[in-house]
């Protein structure tokens, strides 16, 4: 069925196709509509699921964490503040290898007070152990938050995953959408099969203390499973193409990059502009590429060293490491080994359109990169 | 009245755990656990109780048992206790096992939240006045004039009165309880678990290496909290407050309290206190028996 909605109500419609049991968030701007519809889907019955209206968004992921530990599959959402809020039990819910999948809205972080879109909320939470997966349209909202809860719950993954889109360029703007019927998404993604669980038959003591000996095992079995997780988000974008015939690449969505000599590297909305900046700069007979960023945990690094073989990247940062430079930027240096031209772009919400793109593209090749619209024009 | 030898012989708290010689905690979760029985899921907040479970990769709780940050302790159980019900397992106890610091500071929060929502579990709040687990700092339930390693020259504040704020969530039931009177909170714990909806307790728990008193004594430290009147032991239960024991008699003026000195000189942390801040431990003890017999009177 096409229908046009935002993405934030499409979240919504994908969560409850889901069927979580369980599902417990804190409003929050611009995350609201998505529970807001939520709570609809329950008081109305279409959705069996318990709602949880927890008091702040440190409750929202620690009474999510008790839920999947009790054996059932759990939905969340947020945003910025409400992210760093739950920092401390993100760590904690990876730790317990407990696949709870969430939405967070990328907003920026005060003060001074700004509802608008950049990144810095969620690469903040980049070592907790989630993975972590960025949009760039209202479809791939849909089509990512079924898929997260078969790679979450994978055996090989066992680890949570957070869908990450902008605020309002995504969340508060209608796009059309192909949702597919219940019994399809049903047969996509079976019901929940924990890989342990709080049982009185079969008590177990989950998180006491660990000493020094048993420890680094438990992280060392987290990174491994990070490392696995690349092949299974890979296998099921494939899967999800076969059947439901779209396909984001897996980890990294690329556009016209086997000729070319310079590569975009961007992720969610700044990622879907960069797609219009190519066709232009195409026009003109430049030979650039795009690649998207789908995924930043597990980060490809093979993916992109591959890439930057053939061509020299341009990467633009939605976020900003204060004292080093974007988070992605760094990565990525670090995967690929040689030099790149790299962008701070859109911070809170600052409009990054197709020709402020292609404007980047024109300022790396006189060799100028930094700050954009701030340092460079 | 159940008698101390009726109570069941099953055991949820295991020989051989980490508590400290003479630790009271083990003592109120050991009859908790002998009322609650089998069907019981306990999460637990950073806390002694973490520590007395012993290390990964063994266990003295039978109980399925979740470990949960210091703050959420209430809102893991409202995520357990949701599940219980989203898999129609709602016959399974949820208790939420925390200390006073996870219950009356960093924790209060996520104990409100879980109250006001309705969330059927008990939460117990095993209160040894301090934060004992990080080495004995002052907490919110820390009495006036107490040595800690944060108050070295005693806490110059009143403690503040969870149960109360507790009570202000009109919940079904409030019970407060001593470990010297098992019998008592074994009654107390069948009655919360028969209950539905948010039900809390809070237990008094002399620590012995914090209180500096020596272990041989934790059960006569608790049995003179309440004997002195300095711990009162009450339910509000259908708008009805009712005190139990010792404290039923303190409160309704039949019975004279022994000495709060008695209690004071066996502690260690009250070494230094002087005439005035005895004074002013009395005159605290006598306003919250006046409040508790105004209140009883009303309820």
């Amino acid at each position: 069925m096409k229908i046009i909605d935002t993405a934030n109500n499409i979240a919504a419609l994908a969560a409850k196709m889901a069927r979580p049991k369980v599902i417990s968030a804190y409003p929050i701007t611009p995350q609201t509509t998505i529970v807001e519809k939520l709570a609809q889907y329950v008081e109305s019955g279409e959705l069996k699921s318990e709602f949880i209206r927890v008091e702040s968004e440190h409750s929202a992921m620690a009474s999510c964490i008790g839920a999947e530990a009790t054996g059932v599959r759990t939905f969340t959402a947020t945003s910025s503040h409400g992210l760093l809020l739950m920092h401390e039990m993100l760590h904690w819910a990876a730790l317990a290898r407990l696949p709870i999948v969430m939405v967070n809205i990328n907003r920026a972080i005060g003060p001074g007070w700004s509802i608008w879109s950049d990144c810095n909320d969620s690469i903040a939470q980049r070592d907790t152990g989630w993975l972590q997966f960025y949009c760039s349209s209202n479809q791939e909202v849909f089509d990512t938050i079924i898929q997260a809860y078969r790679v979450a719950e994978h055996k090989d993954v066992q680890l949570p995953v957070m869908i990450n889109y902008d605020g309002f360029i995504l969340s508060h703007t209608s796009m059309p959408a192909d949702i597919p019927p219940q019994e399809e998404i049903d047969s996509f993604l079976p019901p929940y099969s924990p890989e342990w669980k709080l049982d009185v038959d079969k008590p177990i003591t989950h998180g006491n203390i660990i000493g020094p000996e048993y420890y680094m095992e438990v992280r060392y079995d987290m990174q491994l499973s990070q490392m696995k997780a690349k092949n299974v988000i890979k296998d099921i974008d494939k899967e999800w193409h076969k059947t439901f015939g779209r396909s984001y690449g897996g980890l990294v969505e690329e556009y016209m990059c086997d000729d070319a000599d310079t590569v975009i590297v961007a992720s969610g909305a700044i990622g879907a502009e960069a797609h219009a900046s190519v066709d232009e700069l195409r026009k003109k007979g430049k030979k650039v590429g795009l690649a998207r960023l789908r995924v930043f945990r597990p980060f490809p690094r093979e993916e992109l060293k591959k890439i930057a073989e053939n061509s020299e990247l341009i990467v633009i940062d939605r976020n900003i490491s204060v004292g080093m430079e974007g988070a992605m930027a760094t990565e990525i240096k670090a995967a690929v080994g040689n030099d790149i031209k790299q962008f701070i772009a859109g911070l809170g919400g600052r409009d990054v359109t197709h020709k402020d793109i292609i404007r980047m593209y024109e300022l790396a090749k006189e060799n100028k990169d930094g700050w954009y619209s701030v340092e460079v024009e | 009245m159940v008698s101390i030898k009726d109570l069941p012989e099953n055991e949820y708290v295991l020989e051989g755990n980490a508590a400290c010689p003479g630790c009271p905690i083990t003592i109120a979760l050991r009859t908790m656990l002998k009322a609650l029985g089998k069907d019981t899921i306990i999460t637990v907040p950073a806390s002694c109780s973490a520590v007395i479970q012993s290390l990964y990769p063994k266990t003295s709780f039978a109980v399925p048992t979740l470990n949960i940050a210091f703050e959420a302790a209430a809102a893991s159980a409202s995520g357990i206790e949701a599940a219980l019900h989203a898999q129609g397992k709602d016959d399974i106890t949820v208790l939420a096992w925390a200390g006073d610091g996870g219950s009356y500071d960093i924790g209060l929060q996520a104990l409100s939240g879980a109250l006001e929502r309705g969330t059927n579990f008990i939460y117990v709040c095993y209160n040894n006045q301090m934060y004992s687990n990080t080495g004995v700092q002052r907490s919110g339930a820390t009495p006036y004039g107490a040595w800690t390693t944060t108050t070295w020259t005693g806490k110059k504040e009143k403690q503040k009165n969870l149960a109360e704020i507790v009570m202000a969530h009109d919940i079904p039931y409030v019970a407060t309880a001593s470990i010297a009177y098992p019998t008592d909170l074994y009654r107390k714990a069948k009655k919360a678990k028969e209950i539905k909806g948010p039900k809390y307790m809070e237990i008094i728990a002399p620590c012995p290496p914090g209180w500096r008193f020596d272990m041989s004594k934790t059960v006569e430290m608790a049995r003179l909290a309440v004997e002195t009147g300095a711990w009162l032991m009450y339910e509000f239960e259908n708008g009805k407050l009712t005190f139990n024991g010792p404290s039923k008699g303190i409160i309704d003026g039949s019975r004279e309290p022994k000495p709060v000195e008695d209690w004071l000189r066996m502690q260690g942390r009250f070494k230094n206190i002087t005439d005035d801040d005895l004074k002013e431990i009395k005159k605290e003890l006598k306003e919250r028996w006046e409040f508790y017999r105004k209140k009883s009177q009303l309820f």
